[in-house]
């Protein structure tokens, strides 16, 4: 047990002594939530925008000062004509203008039918999807009055896709995959890296011409990577119910286990990786490759997996951040339990399970 | 200056805030010299060898290299000297020929130059049967000779040295300082940096730098002779511990 | 016997590293294996200390069979490999209780052991070993390698890249270590570190060239030698090399070695040729062979 004990605390001494990696440890998950949640946001505020109202009718008027007394438009000027619009954008203040299509609130009442097309500045894609999406939100919600008062029972309201992110709070959305991008960069990045060091040194050779056993060496090296990541995904953690006042709605401590699970996942992973490559290089090229680019664009994080093409799809299932994304969402958005993320907790312990097995199997007791 | 000393030291000195690495020291080597840089870890070798390949700015002090003012004209003096070390010298990644082909590009020789060279160089060495292999694969003491050969490509008046023949098979070793003195014999001068005393037997001249100064200056058996012992490395070790 | 090696080969995608290597080293031998880089001297440490698994032939460390019974042998080895592995981010003291923990003893335990070594690095237990002189750091690698008092000692090239008075110092350290029953095997490029050794085996390219003391190696051998000087050394190999009884002549510091090929060889036919080729200040002189003499001999005769 001393040996052991002795151990992970030169392990310690590594990790506090490298200043940088240490400063990368601990920054990086902060300064990540803090981009993600206000740098880099869906969110859209008092965005200026420009009206060309054929009509002018009740129905149009009703609809424009929807828009101008919430808080993410605002309006700057209303056209007479198409020619304009084009010049309006040109100036590059307005970014999106409404045309109220001629007789709409006519056509609305005598076709249930009226079209107001939304013209965006889509030199900014993802903000001119925002708009469209909340002009759309606001419209649905004036129609949704409309029929109240027409008293039109048979009517189906359509249901916005903002259930659970009903402000459309971007960082809702971004914090489960900062934690899981975060917690696989430090848990499998930094033991494979920590492991092939002892190799590239040579000091490797010292630890296996010791009494020392291949899991005491195993598992002295990930002791301190799971008490690091475990602080991270705490801090992460914090800082949204903090910072970003998100609501954690399920339980902490069901959170606490499933990013414990997750954290030893990518720490079995971690010394996978370092059982195949011989420098410190490989290891962090095969880390970021093999695992942070699959872990950023398969895991669902970004690119939402059900409109990905059907192989994609597939594959984005042999990877775990894909399920650990799920069941955060559920314990931090939904508030759901173990119930209903039994499945996917499941497949994260096969998942650890197999990686662990191959490792020790892979693992080396001499050079070569 | 005398026309024929390739390198002229005067009172060359490199400080790194208040340590003094380089203390003070002048010297000359003349053309066609095979000169031994001799020191102990740490004694101020190597920081005055990157004075005089101009990659270091002097404290104070002046040195000329090929006739050319190390401080002023760091580039002319570039041009004018090859340099080899022990750790690297040629990629392993790369066939012999393609290193030869790299490296005399480097120096702006052209393509009819180098392929002039190259044969010369494979036929001189007798590498005909390795010439398209991985530099990587060849023993210690062949990468040492062809990187020898590419350090003299583009004819260098001056060639550094830095530990060149250490670890590397007896024979092959004496085939190296054979191609040495044959250089030496044609004109270019050779200066070797080294803490292996039994390198240093071989130089017409050595200097023993102890922390930053120059200790002793002579040739191996004048050496020998002042210290009253037998080999180099006796005198190394008399001389360290006269100073401590 | 400590170290018993029996047919041992071992081959890299072809390469033989090592080919049919047999020799065995005595309680208490300090033995060297003096090679040059690339011999197959890493290759056959890695082996003995159970990091590799031989192609073929037995082999025994202190009782025990290197590939069957490897964790005892790691239990009781001390291994310095060739770049002194040390963690450079750790002080000195740091490093030595790391080994100390991990081999399941303390500093102190096994104190007397490193005692004369520990005290040359002492005033510096506070600074990391990444900060050390080449000279300090092999002294801190073989305490480390030390710690746990072990049986047979392993080291790896330990005097390269230090300078000459730290590898004086290093020898005498050895000496020292061999009068408290360690058995120690040691390589080295260096030929004149050879004499320093009870036993030496002589390799190159996977072979062993000849086992014995350097004494007995020196006297084997074979021919008269000769040291030759002139003021031109360049023209004094190109002229010997076309000297009708020129056998062998390899520059050997200020001097050349010259074996001539008959028996009946005289220095004076050897000084009036010279003479007649305008050398100026020559000397031809009888010497006595060294290590270095003797291995390029047999590494030629092995060709």
């Amino acid at each position: 047990m001393n040996r052991f004990i002795g151990f992970i605390k030169k392990e310690f001494y590594h990790i506090l002594r490298d200043r940088r990696s240490l400063f990368i440890l601990f920054g990086m998950p902060i300064v990540q939530v803090m981009l993600f949640g206000f740098a880099i946001t869906n969110e859209i505020n008092n965005v200026d925008i420009a009206i060309l109202d054929h009509s002018k009718d009740v129905n149009t008027k009703e609809i424009i000062n929807k828009i101008a007394t919430s808080k993410y438009f605002s309006i700057k000027g209303f056209i007479s004509h198409e020619d304009e619009i084009e010049s309006t954008f040109k100036k590059g203040k307005i970014k999106a203008v409404l045309n109220f299509e001629k007789d709409f609130g006519k056509n609305l009442v005598t076709q249930k039918k009226a079209t107001v097309q939304i013209l965006t500045d889509a030199t900014d894609p993802n903000t001119a999807n925002t708009i469209s999406n909340y002009v759309g939100s606001i419209l649905q919600n004036y129609q949704q009055e409309l029929n109240k008062g027409l008293n039109m029972p048979y009517q189906i309201v359509p249901k916005t896709r903002m259930v659970f992110n009903p402000e459309l709070k971007s960082v809702y959305m971004f914090v489960p995959g900062v934690m899981t991008i975060i917690l696989m960069l430090v848990s499998a990045m930094m033991t494979s890296i920590s492991i092939t060091k002892e190799k590239e040194l040579g000091t490797m050779e010292i630890l296996l011409v010791s009494p020392l056993n291949p899991i005491q060496v195993i598992v002295g090296k990930v002791v301190p990577y799971i008490l690091l990541s475990i602080i991270n995904a705490a801090v992460i953690i914090l800082l949204s119910i903090f910072v970003f006042k998100m609501p954690v709605q399920g339980s902490l401590f069901l959170l606490g286990a499933e990013s414990t699970l997750f954290i030893v996942n990518a720490l079995s992973l971690g010394i996978l990786i370092s059982t195949i490559s011989s420098t410190q290089q490989t290891a962090m090229m095969i880390s970021l490759m093999g695992l942070m680019l699959p872990v950023i664009l398969l895991s669902g994080f970004i690119f939402p997996i059900s409109s990905m093409p059907l192989p994609l799809q597939l594959i984005s299932n042999i990877i775990p951040a894909k399920w650990f994304i799920m069941i955060l969402k559920g314990i931090m958005l939904k508030g759901v339990g173990l119930a209903y993320v039994w499945k996917e907790t499941l497949i994260l312990i096969g998942m650890t399970i197999f990686f662990i097995a191959l490792s020790v199997k892979k693992y080396k007791i001499r050079l070569e | 200056m005398t026309k024929d000393n390739m390198i002229q030291v005067q009172n060359l000195t490199k400080m790194f805030g208040d340590f003094t690495a380089v203390n003070n020291i002048s010297f000359e080597v003349e053309k066609g010299e095979v000169f031994g840089f001799l020191g102990a870890n740490g004694a101020g070798k190597t920081t005055a060898m990157k004075m005089l390949i101009g990659i270091s700015k002097p404290t104070h002090g002046a040195a000329t290299v090929a006739g050319y003012n190390v401080l002023t004209e760091a580039e002319q003096v570039k041009r004018n000297i090859g340099y080899m070390s022990q750790r690297f010298s040629l990629y392993n990644d790369l066939t012999i020929k393609e290193n030869i082909v790299f490296f005399g590009g480097i120096y702006g020789l052209s393509s009819a130059d180098i392929k002039e060279k190259s044969q010369a160089m494979i036929n001189e060495l007798g590498l005909h049967d390795m010439a398209d292999s991985l530099v990587g694969s060849l023993p210690l003491g062949w990468k040492q000779k062809v990187a020898f050969s590419v350090a003299l490509l583009h004819n260098p008046k001056i060639v550094f040295l830095d530990e060149p023949t250490g670890g590397v098979d007896p024979i092959t070793r004496r085939q190296f300082w054979e191609m040495i003195y044959m250089e030496a014999n044609r004109g270019v001068t050779i200066f070797v940096t080294t803490h292996y005393m039994d390198e240093a037997e071989y130089c017409d001249r050595v200097s023993i730098m102890v922390a930053g100064k120059i200790e002793a200056l002579d040739t191996p058996k004048n050496l020998k002779r002042q210290f009253q012992v037998d080999s180099m490395n006796q005198v190394f070790l008399k001389l360290a511990r006269n100073i401590e | 016997m400590s170290i018993i090696l029996n047919n041992i080969s071992k081959s890299y995608n072809k390469v033989k590293a090592l080919d049919d290597i047999s020799f065995e080293v005595k309680p208490g031998e300090l033995f060297g294996l003096i090679g040059p880089d690339g011999a197959g001297k890493t290759t056959l440490f890695r082996i003995l200390t159970t990091l590799l698994i031989q192609d073929g032939g037995k082999a025994s460390v202190a009782g025990y069979d290197v590939q069957k019974q490897y964790k005892d042998i790691r239990n009781h080895v001390g291994y310095m490999p060739g770049r002194f592995s040390l963690y450079q981010d750790l002080t000195v003291e740091e490093n030595l209780n790391f080994f100390a923990t991990i081999f399941g003893t303390t500093i102190e335990e096994n104190y007397d052991l490193i005692k004369d070594i520990y005290i040359q690095i002492e005033p510096f237990k506070a600074r990391r070993a990444g900060k050390l002189s080449g000279g300090m750091k092999q002294k801190l690698a073989l305490c480390c390698a030390l710690i746990h008092k072990p049986k047979v000692l392993f080291l790896d090239e330990p005097t390269t890249g230090v300078d000459p008075v730290s590898r004086k110092e290093f020898w005498e350290m050895l000496k020292r270590l061999q009068q408290k029953d360690i058995t120690i095997l040691v390589s080295t490029p260096y030929m004149d570190e050879a004499e320093l050794c009870d036993r030496i085996a002589l390799i190159t390219n996977g072979k062993i060239l000849q086992i014995n003391t350097p004494e007995a190696i020196i006297a084997s051998f074979p021919k008269k030698i000769y040291k030759v000087r002139s003021s031109n050394t360049y023209q004094l190999i190109e002229d010997l090399r076309i000297y009708p009884d020129t056998h062998s002549a390899y520059p050997f510091g200020e001097y050349l070695h010259f074996t001539p090929k008959s028996e009946v060889f005289r220095s004076m036919d050897l000084t009036k040729y010279l003479a007649e080729r305008h050398h100026k200040e020559i000397e031809v002189k009888e010497t006595v062979a060294t290590i270095e003499d003797t291995f390029m001999d047999l590494s030629k005769a092995h060709e």
